[in-house]
């Protein structure tokens, strides 16, 4: 199954702000967007999960046009884990998890016993499943971040895109979202990602697109991509790479903007 | 420390929905009983079941219950029930617990087309009929001026215009009450703004049910969808939710509850606001238990206010008065306690 964009132009109420757009993922891949604010990372994530309409060119999943897909078929495909948030009421966490099959039912129906168990199994998959009584509004950032994914997932879609799901989280956190998410591709799942961390586009992407002047760059391996002059290009900001020897003691990369 | 909260499949068929069920038929009963004229049960149960001797002959008794009581009692309920499910599917779409149902306009204009029906001096139908269609028109041209302007939400508009049109309404009535005699019609008018159920007949009764009752059989259908539209219009459309029919279901439907329910009662304020809030402290915010909840509960409300409202002096109070004076003092607690546990 893969996940392929061709040509696509996408916005807001009809002005492009990315155009030409053309990338593909595979079922167990992690893909990374990189670019500034206001690039068009997440109007481009928005119209993946089918909040924006493309303005123009094709999305297709497993070779079939997603516009003769309805939002419910959508859903099924691709879910969507925004940046947490805390909503107004304070629903109960398992109620959170099983809203992200609300689309499997009809109009006027509800969660049945068998909803409820696949809820929970995706807060086990993310190993939250003591907080299934909690409500909502009482998590954290990193918990409610956790929550979402597990709503995403009992959705039961194969492909995932998360909008900078780590931004707002403390460095434990940001781990451990990265590396359910790493399990979760190692699983099988295709991950598509926006972040503002070229750290984690290193740790977690097999590949990596640029968002930038309203293109986007052939996605391609994250060391290849991310030199400091790209990153330079990106932010606007001098930036250093250096080699470093990982506990384990394989090599990595690590970026960092100079301050001067 | 784990919060428990009451599990969402309990909800509808729970002890505590039984218990307030049976409240709602005792009040009913005891409501029967109490006004101007009160009856003990043997005077009553002589209509159907008699039990001891009834001192009250029983053709007066029938008329009592079947044209006077029996109508308004039933008037309350289902007003009560409609504000308060429709104040609570509004509240879940606009996200906003202060919302309340005559957010889009609907009251202001069922105002302003009584208040006009009054001045004409139009039948009593007639006035309920144009306070309908005026309070459905002030809805749509909410509507369509929301999708006239730009910038924000679709929902933070129809909240936006929902305010210029309910304020255009009562401009209007300002306008119609200088207008109109000071001795006979502008006392109708002020009377019928501050709602009551005081003229109440089995014909309205049979007029108001229809409507109502369809318009709740539908956002009672729509009540968990309501929970993945109360996450934000965005989430929803990206969980796959067909999110542009069950908010303009839910709009219909709400906004003909609240309609139907002016025209017939008056403008009677804090049901619809006060009964979601105080389900919500009770049993959590999944509309699946919230609305079931706020119907009952609702009814409930709004019958004794109304035996207040006929039994409390011996002239009868507007029964929005009495909303307003039990609704405040629950609400400021209600506020003192829950602070914190809607959101931060």
């Amino acid at each position: 199954m893969t996940l392929t964009l061709h040509r696509l132009s996408c916005g807001y109420s009809r002005t492009p702000v990315l155009r030409d757009v053309s990338f593909s993922v595979g079922a167990g891949e992690f893909v990374c967007l990189l670019g500034p604010n206001g690039s068009g990372k997440t109007a481009l994530l928005k119209t993946l999960v089918g909040i924006l309409e493309p303005l123009d060119g094709r999305i297709q999943v497993g070779g079939k046009d997603w516009a003769a897909w309805s939002a419910r078929e959508r859903a099924a495909q691709i879910a969507y884990v925004p940046q947490a948030h805390a909503p107004l009421f304070a629903f109960r966490v398992l109620d959170v998890v099983a809203m992200g099959r609300t689309a499997r039912w009809p109009l006027w129906s509800g969660p049945t016993e068998s909803d409820w168990k696949a809820a929970r199994g995706a807060l086990d998959l993310v190993e939250m499943q003591d907080f299934a009584e909690r409500r909502y509004t009482e998590l954290s950032g990193g918990e409610r971040q956790m929550i979402l994914l597990a709503r995403a997932l009992a959705q039961e879609a194969r492909f995932l895109v998360l909008d900078e799901p780590v931004s707002s989280l403390d460095f434990g956190n940001q781990v451990r979202v990265l590396q359910t998410l790493r399990r979760l591709v190692s699983d099988g799942f295709g991950v598509i990602m926006a972040t503002h961390h070229p750290e984690h586009a290193l740790r977690c992407a097999n590949r990596v697109a640029v968002v930038g002047n309203g293109r986007l760059s052939p996605a391609a391996h994250p060391e290849e991509v991310l030199t400091p002059e790209v990153l330079e290009a990106i932010y606007q900001v001098p930036f250093l790479v250096t080699q470093l020897t990982g506990r384990d003691g394989r090599p990595f990369s690590l970026c960092t903007p100079h301050l001067s | 420390m784990p919060h428990r909260v009451e599990p969402s499949k309990g909800g509808l068929l729970s002890a505590q929905t039984a218990l307030l069920a049976i409240a709602v038929a005792a009040s009913v009963c005891l409501s029967l009983r109490i006004g101007a004229h009160p009856l003990s049960w043997a005077d009553l149960g002589q209509l159907w079941f008699p039990v001891g001797s009834a001192t009250v002959d029983r053709s007066t008794v029938a008329t009592l219950v079947y044209q006077i009581r029996l109508p308004r009692i039933v008037a309350a309920l289902s007003i009560g029930a409609g504000l308060s499910v429709a104040g609570a599917s509004y509240q879940g779409l606009f996200r906003n617990s202060l919302v309340s149902p005559d957010i889009l306009g609907a009251s202001s204009g069922a105002a302003f087309g009584a208040a006009l029906g009054i001045m004409l001096s139009l039948g009593i139908a007639a006035v309920q009929g144009l306070a309908f269609a005026s309070g459905l028109s002030a809805v749509l041209l909410t509507y369509l001026l929301s999708r006239s302007v730009g910038g924000g939400t679709f929902t933070l508009r129809l909240v936006l215009t929902g305010m210029v049109v309910g304020s255009l309404a009562m401009a209007g009535v300002a306008v119609i009450k200088t207008l109109a005699d000071p001795y006979s019609k502008l006392p109708m008018i002020t009377y019928w703004l501050l709602g009551s159920l005081s003229a109440i007949t089995a014909a309205d009764v049979k007029v108001l049910l229809p409507p109502l009752l369809a318009g709740m059989a539908v956002l009672m259908a729509l009540r968990w969808p309501l929970n993945a539209m109360a996450l934000g219009e965005e989430e929803a459309r990206a969980l796959g939710v067909a999110t542009t029919r069950i908010r303009l279901l839910t709009l219909l439907s709400a906004t003909l509850v609240t309609s139907v329910s002016v025209a017939i009662g008056g403008v009677i304020g804090w049901v619809g606001l006060m009964v979601p809030h105080l389900v919500r402290f009770w049993i959590g915010p999944n509309h699946r238990d919230v609305l079931p909840r706020s119907f009952l509960l609702g009814a409930l409300f709004l019958l004794w206010a109304d035996n207040l409202a006929r039994c409390l002096f011996a002239g009868e109070l507007p029964i929005g008065a009495v909303t307003c004076a039990c609704g405040i003092p629950v609400f400021l607690l209600l506020l003192r306690r829950a602070s914190g546990s809607w959101s931060e």
